[in-house]
């Protein structure tokens, strides 16, 4: 079918883009991107943290040669700072700096009637767009070529915020009492991050395409370091990599995601190894596992997993 | 392919993932958009836009593989295996030429013409035809419609008679005489189609069916009494407390601050103006923080109410998002803490191992609330809620109702819930009237629902 073989060519296009610009997409992430592009609806993005959900509005944005325009979410975030202030300063202070010329202007006025009519004449010049701070939200819809809008770890905001952000995420468009409603120049692609903080309201997930990403595949990781890490040599990657996912079987508090088998390599590279060695492992643990207890846990097993990825780099 | 998916859609309701409108429509442009070509695409597609979950995806995708499996032809003898209603609706079209051309096929190669097509097909073993016929069949009969067991014997009729079996018996009559040979295979081949339909409808039970079913089981599971459960029925109990934990979540986890409008807060209104030189341009209201429910829970884990003590504990400690803190005791004969079993265990470990330490004796209230009174009442405060489980039946041993009266006036709510009819409190052992003069409420409490609802009205107390 003519129509099938052009959106999956296409999706390898999306893919290729993402490879370009550094980073591995899995066909589902493609997918995604290449979805959200064509029904002009966000992407929702959940996972552990450190699988490269920042990572992925990164790459989109360099692959399509736009700004990105990063918010970063926190508890206590309102509309003042996420979509627009007024500059009070400066009203201020162009209050003070006009009060002088107040007497030219209302100059032939007699009655107070008179005068209060040339004053609304005036109307609201303090409160036109040149007295409007643009914050993140109001600046991603303001960029004349479009941009990426991320909106990182939004369920660190409170529930209210999420309720904010509707607007902008169904009708690309935000309402400011004063000005009016604003509306997109170019839709901007906009990718949402959640660590699974807090549930998020149904609302909100229903403007978006919810995307998991997990522990990728040990094939894509491979790739994954490839790209990140040119210097690995191919059985240190392969081992490496089978030492990680072996490392994610275990009961720990936290597991090691995709930057910390980047760091783990790169740190590798440095010592100059070639091969995974027990003493090379349990020395550089602490860089995948952040938490005394689980490198407690994994000590006993470095042996055995070491020998296994070993073994997998001879036949895989 | 729009029939399908509307087809798909009412099968992934089914299946417990949660389809508005909206998303609906979303889905539709997304598939048109990337077409029905790829099946993997197709389902991540379908996997991004209505699923928004992880438990939604996971049901999500294998209700896609259930849906659309296409039935093996090469291996399966004759309309064995071809269950399968949902085809693609091209492949409908490419299923039907071929039921042309077989009828075609089977003409030409000299079959008694006054034969039903659908003797026709059996004959000709097409099992491409028949497959296309059965999911046709199944399109008339509106077999998508079904929605519960008892439904089966009748849309699996309707197919058959869609099918035209009929004309079939007919042909098989017809051919008794003339050619004894062919009547036979026509049998066994009407045989095995009734096998097929017959699967074909438990199927389509399973994939639109399991919501209707499911909620028909729920709805007498909520109102069953829980101390009379069978054990298979209390897994199902276990995920039906689940689920009323989530509603009360929602329904209760909105912000906990609420403006108090009118009164000014001078002290940050100085602070935020401070820039243009004290002027308020922002005002800023005070707040009044909302207290989340402090809940101690004590339960009688003894033979005569151990199974109802099993899941208040297992409700309350659930929701987390709305109560602050949550202390859990149990006893029966001597009373002990059990928050941190229940905290690190699955539900079914910790009450084993509760059960192991003070289940099934005897209960003795006075000594428990002595027990209780002795190392525990600091964790009592005026703003909590003590919640007691039991039947009130002590044994005829001393009740000590006066510890359970400081223990009143110093909770901010003390509520009993019995799960024994109210007829028969204050009969025979039960020292439940000497006990409800110091609980604010006192209420039945046997069946999920009743059980819901009394945690609900002490969550609401807070709100």
């Amino acid at each position: 079918m003519a129509e099938s073989t052009s959106s999956s060519a296409s999706i390898e296009a999306v893919e290729r883009d993402l490879a370009s610009a550094g980073y591995i997409a899995s066909r589902q992430i493609a997918t995604a991107v290449y979805l959200a592009d064509k029904i002009e609806k966000p992407i929702l993005v959940e996972g552990p943290a450190g699988v490269g959900k920042t990572e992925l509005a990164k790459a989109i944005a360099a692959s399509r040669g736009l700004e990105m325009i990063r918010m970063q979410c926190y508890e206590g975030l309102d509309e003042a700072k996420a979509l627009y202030e007024w500059k009070y300063a400066k009203q201020l202070l162009y209050t003070q700096i006009l009060k002088d010329k107040l007497g030219e202007v209302l100059g032939d006025a007699d009655t107070l009637a008179k005068a209060l009519d040339q004053l609304h004449a005036f109307g609201d010049v303090f409160f036109s767009k040149e007295f409007v701070e643009p914050r993140p939200l109001l600046r991603a819809l303001e960029q004349p070529k479009g941009c990426v809008l991320l909106i990182d770890e939004i369920d660190k905001s409170d529930a209210e915020f999420e309720s904010l952000l509707l607007e902008i995420l169904s009708d690309f468009q935000v309402t400011i009492p004063e000005l009016g409603t604003i509306a997109a120049v170019v839709k901007p692609t906009v990718i949402l991050t959640s660590n699974g903080e807090r549930d998020l309201g149904d609302a909100l997930k229903r403007r978006c395409l919810h995307l998991h990403i997990g522990f990728p595949e040990p094939k894509l990781e491979e790739r994954i370091v490839e790209t990140r890490v040119p210097g690995v040599s191919a059985t240190l990657r392969k081992q490496l990599v089978g030492f990680v996912s072996q490392l994610r079987t275990l009961d720990l508090k936290k597991l090691p995601s995709v930057s910390e088998t980047i760091d783990w390599a790169k740190v590798l590279v440095l010592l100059g190894a070639s091969d995974l060695g027990h003493e090379m492992v349990k020395d550089t643990l602490n860089v995948l596992l952040k938490y005394e207890g689980d490198i407690e846990a994994t000590m006993p097993n470095v042996s055995t997993f070491v020998a296994q990825s070993g073994r997998q780099g001879v036949f895989g | 392919m729009r029939d399908t998916l509307h087809r798909f859609f009412r099968a992934a309701r089914g299946a417990g993932v949660r389809i508005s409108p909206a998303e609906s429509i979303d889905a539709m442009r997304a598939a048109a958009e990337v077409g029905p070509g790829d099946r993997a695409i197709l389902r991540d597609v379908l996997l991004l836009t209505m699923a928004k979950s992880g438990e939604e995806k996971a049901a999500l995708a294998a209700c896609f593989d259930a849906f659309f499996t296409h039935p093996e032809f090469e291996q399966s003898p004759p309309a064995n295996d071809d269950q399968q209603d949902a085809d693609d609706a091209s492949d409908d079209e490419a299923g039907q030429d071929h039921a042309n051309a077989a009828a075609d096929a089977a003409s030409a190669a000299g079959q008694p013409a006054e034969l039903g097509a659908l003797a026709q097909m059996l004959l000709a073993q097409d099992r491409a035809a028949i497959t296309a016929a059965l999911s046709n069949a199944a399109n008339a009969a509106s077999l998508s419609n079904i929605r519960v067991f008892t439904q089966r014997g009748l849309f699996a009729s309707r197919v058959l008679e869609q099918l035209g079996i009929a004309q079939l018996r007919d042909d098989i009559d017809a051919l008794t005489a003339s050619n004894p040979a062919d009547a036979e295979r026509l049998a066994a081949g009407l045989g095995s189609l009734r096998e097929t339909v017959s699967e074909m409808v438990s199927q389509a039970l399973l994939l639109y069916g399991r919501e209707e079913t499911e909620a028909l089981r729920n709805e007498i599971l909520r109102s069953a009494p829980m101390a009379r459960l069978e054990q298979r029925q209390i897994a199902q109990m276990r995920l039906l407390i689940r689920q009323i934990a989530r509603r009360l979540r929602e329904r209760f986890s909105k912000p906990r601050k609420r403006q108090r409008r009118g009164h000014l807060d001078v002290r940050r209104t100085m602070r935020r103006n401070a820039a243009w030189g004290g002027v308020p341009f922002l005002t800023a209201w005070k707040r009044r923080d909302r207290d989340k429910p402090k809940i101690v829970a004590i339960c009688d884990v003894s033979g005569s109410v151990a199974q109802v003590s099993d899941f208040l504990p297992l409700l309350i400690h659930s929701l987390h998002e709305v109560v602050s803190d949550v202390r859990s005791f149990a006893f029966s004969g001597h009373l002990i803490e059990v928050s941190a079993l229940l905290e690190n265990n699955k539900p079914e470990e910790a009450m084993k191992q509760i059960m192991a330490s003070v289940g099934y004796g005897s209960s003795d209230y006075g000594r428990s609330l002595a027990d209780f009174e002795k190392d525990f009442m600091r964790a009592v405060t005026p703003q909590t809620t003590v919640i007691v489980l039991g039947d009130a039946r002590s044994n005829n041993l001393d009740p000590r109702a006066d510890i359970l009266r400081r223990i009143g006036e110093r909770s901010k709510r003390l509520v009993w819930l019995n799960p024994e009819n109210r007829v028969s409190w204050g009969f025979g052992d039960s020292e439940m009237p000497r006990y409800a003069t110091f609980c604010n409420v006192v209420r039945q409490c046997a069946t999920a629902q009743q059980l819901e609802r009394a945690v609900s009205d002490i969550v609401a107390t807070y709100q």
